[in-house]
């Protein structure tokens, strides 16, 4: 199976192909390298651009306005802090030009902790892009909703903005990607650089196919009668195998994958806590001001007669990093057993 | 709106600039200056919130908008403008009567549908890109729309200006270093209208030199430096930095020192202050040169002075912006591609 990164790769080669893609820049996206997580290798519009955050950012908006369809990257989202307001701008173009513009173009960036990357690798930004107006935002949790959501996202005439996990950038997926060689070996030979002398190197690209996830569709990926535990990301997975033990122990548990986080599936959302009667919200970025208390809020208003029990956010501590020993990064991001208790806490819970 | 623009062009030859043109530069001029003017009356007589716009820019500002390769698409000029851009893009061709709409926030105002503040330009039809009130950040920006042009060929290029104080912002080093990449120049043309403040803080306090062109010099950018209070120093100025620009495909930095006749903006009070005028400074050149008399001169002020208040008459009865509005635009469902 294509890990994340290959699910990128192949996207944006098929958006190439098929979706328009002009152009794929950013830091050390183009030749030799391909991106610090190979997401860009071999792509022919891939090009490296200057050191330079905001004139990426702005480049990007540039290309859209003349007809051209951007894929950017930040090649961190710890240092898309001094493009904020370039963000706004992508994002306002439209509403404030009154429909005369529109900007479509996709920048992608990886968020997240889980790979001891310390106080500039591991920061999330969710709740910061959630809070930028006119932008869609999205985060895939395996490789084929990673594909499935860059042609959406690509094909999207809005800014979208891509968070990859980048806990997740090697995780190989459970499923196949339309098109995708069956031998995962063989798929490494035709798309990955070899390691060292690049320069004659040309990846054989797969025919892969035109696959979809709709923005603002989630997916439940455990069905459960007792608790609603909304996730994404790398935490998803954690999201899952906490399920799966509590399944064993008799607490049924249904795991959503929200997937696009603006606009969010707000109503398999609520006909899961509908049913439910409690809601978990599960994710790595700080806990104040979180994107979870959005999800949250929203849950109150709608569903507010419907809950047997207070919600409850597992997120990131408030803290003003993620430090690097193992014990700053296991005691500031949920982990596991972080997201065991609170499920069982919420599932349990009585007035 | 159905604004039609040039045509594709290999090789750009710009207008002649015989008597009358000159005097075509002088009706945009009073254009430009009546509008705005009508514009700070507005604001006094409680018909807009704020003003901030050009008055003194127009000796700088009207050549560039007569000099502009109009038209849609990578083929013809992007126009990354500022708040102080109205000589330029009535001189293209507007109608002061959709600077009186932005100004009163009309439902009406074609370029932000009484979102934005005056003088906030989109046209799409002429490639003005929305106008930010984020100073300098169109300087990040205008690279990316000459990427696109380079590609494209022709004689289409990127036209940004900006204030002096602005081109502090790192937005001004990008555009100079995005734009001079080693094999893929870019056809950018960065104007500096130099008025010798932001705000209040004076230029020389905190700017080692006046000739912020010379920001150029360490990336290898031509640059000139120019009188934007006079019209015709500045549209040789101009052909000459376009015409390096459309055919050579490099950047090319000209500013202008310009003055601020009615101060920063309404919130300085908007009064006329003691500066160098370039349109009466313009008007004496005309009337010393021969090219008009007094009495035809006044006649331009009067077109404009009419078109403006029948254009006001009618703007205070359109309507503004309700609730039904603030949910448009906010998300675009079309096919992609601008
Ligand atoms: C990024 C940013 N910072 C601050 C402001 C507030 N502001 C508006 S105009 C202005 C001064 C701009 O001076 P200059 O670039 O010289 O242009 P001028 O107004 O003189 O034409 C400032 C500081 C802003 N709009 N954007």
């Amino acid at each position: 199976m294509a890990t994340l990164a290959q699910a990128i790769r192949l996207a944006l080669h098929y958006g190439e192909e098929h979706l328009g893609v002009t152009d794929i820049f950013g830091e050390d996206v183009g030749a030799p390298l391909g991106g610090v997580f190979t997401c860009t290798q071999g792509l022919k519009t891939a090009w490296n651009s200057p050191l330079d955050e905001r004139g990426i950012v702005a480049t990007a908006l540039g290309i859209a306005y003349a007809g051209g369809k951007p894929v950017a990257e930040i090649q961190f989202c710890d240092y898309i802090y001094n493009v904020i307001d370039l963000l706004k701008l992508c994002g306002n173009a439209h509403w404030s030009s009154a429909g005369e513009y529109h900007v479509p173009m996709v920048l992608m960036t990886p968020v997240g902790a889980g790979i001891h990357g310390s106080m500039y690798h591991s920061h999330s930004f969710e709740s910061m892009a959630t809070h930028i107006q006119g932008w869609k935002v999205v985060m895939p949790s395996n490789a084929k909703d990673a594909y499935g959501l860059m042609l959406s996202a690509i094909a999207d005439p809005n800014p979208v903005l891509f968070l990859a996990p980048k806990g997740l950038m090697r995780a190989k997926g459970e499923e196949h990607i339309p098109g995708e060689p069956e031998d995962e070996r063989q798929l490494h030979q035709m798309i990955d650089a070899p390691v060292g002398d690049r320069q004659d190197w040309q990846p054989r690209w797969p025919a892969v196919q035109d696959y979809r996830v709709p923005i603002g569709q989630a997916r439940t990926c455990r069905k459960g009668s007792d608790v609603t535990v909304v996730g994404y990301g790398r935490l998803l997975h954690l999201c899952t195998q906490a399920a799966d033990q509590l399944q064993e122990q008799g607490i049924s548990a249904e795991v959503i994958d929200l997937r696009t986080l603006y606009p969010f599936d707000e109503q398999s959302v609520f006909a899961s806590v509908r049913k439910t009667g409690r809601l978990l919200v599960v994710n790595e970025d700080t806990e104040v001001t979180n994107f979870g208390e959005h999800v949250i809020r929203r849950v109150l208003d709608e569903c507010f007669y419907d809950l047997q029990a207070p919600p409850k956010l597992v997120a990131g501590l408030d803290v003003p990093g993620v430090g690097l020993a193992w014990g700053y990064e296991k005691n500031s991001i949920p982990q596991l057993a972080d997201i065991v208790e609170a499920m069982r806490t919420v599932a349990q819970s009585q007035p | 709106m159905a604004l039609s623009g040039s045509p594709e062009l290999t090789r750009w030859t710009p207008p002649v600039l015989d008597e009358a043109c000159k005097l075509a530069i002088h009706n945009l001029m009073v254009k430009s200056r009546a509008c705005e003017e009508a514009l700070i009356r507005m604001v006094r007589t409680g018909h807009g919130y704020f003003w901030i716009g050009s008055p003194g820019e127009e000796g700088f500002g009207v050549p560039l908008g007569m000099l502009v390769h109009k038209g849609h698409g990578p083929a013809f000029d992007y126009l990354h403008l500022h708040y102080r851009s109205a000589p330029t893009v009535l001189a293209m061709g507007s109608q002061p009567i959709d600077l009186l709409r932005q100004m009163r926030s009309t439902v009406t105002d074609p370029y932000s549908k009484g979102r934005n503040f005056v003088n906030h330009f989109a046209i799409k039809p002429w490639n003005i890109v929305p106008v930010t009130p984020t100073i300098e950040t169109q300087y990040a920006v205008a690279p990316g729309t000459a990427l696109v042009q380079r590609r494209h060929g022709g004689v289409g290029i990127s036209i940004v200006t900006g204030g002096d104080a602005g081109s502090a912002e790192g937005d001004f080093y990008s555009a100079m270093n995005w734009s001079t990449r080693p094999d893929q120049e870019l056809p950018v043309l960065m104007l500096i209208a130099h008025n010798g403040y932001g705000i209040s803080t004076r230029a020389e306090r905190v700017q080692n030199t006046r000739e912020l062109n010379r920001r150029g010099d360490g990336f290898g950018i031509r640059n000139a430096m120019v009188d934007g209070n006079d019209p015709i120093a500045t549209w040789n100025a101009l052909v000459e930095a376009m015409d390096y620009v459309r055919h050579e495909r490099k950047p090319y930095i000209l500013q202008g020192n310009v003055s601020r006749l009615y101060g920063h903006s309404s919130s300085s009070g908007a009064s006329l202050l003691d500066e160098p005028d370039c349109l009466s400074l313009y008007e004496a050149r005309l009337l010393r040169e021969g090219l008009a008399t007094a009495a035809e001169l006044k006649a331009v002020w009067d077109r404009w002075h009419d078109a403006l208040n029948d254009a006001l008459h009618q703007v205070i009865e359109e309507p503004m912006p309700d609730r039904q509005h603030v949910l448009q635009h906010v998300f675009w469902d079309g096919p992609a591609g601008n």
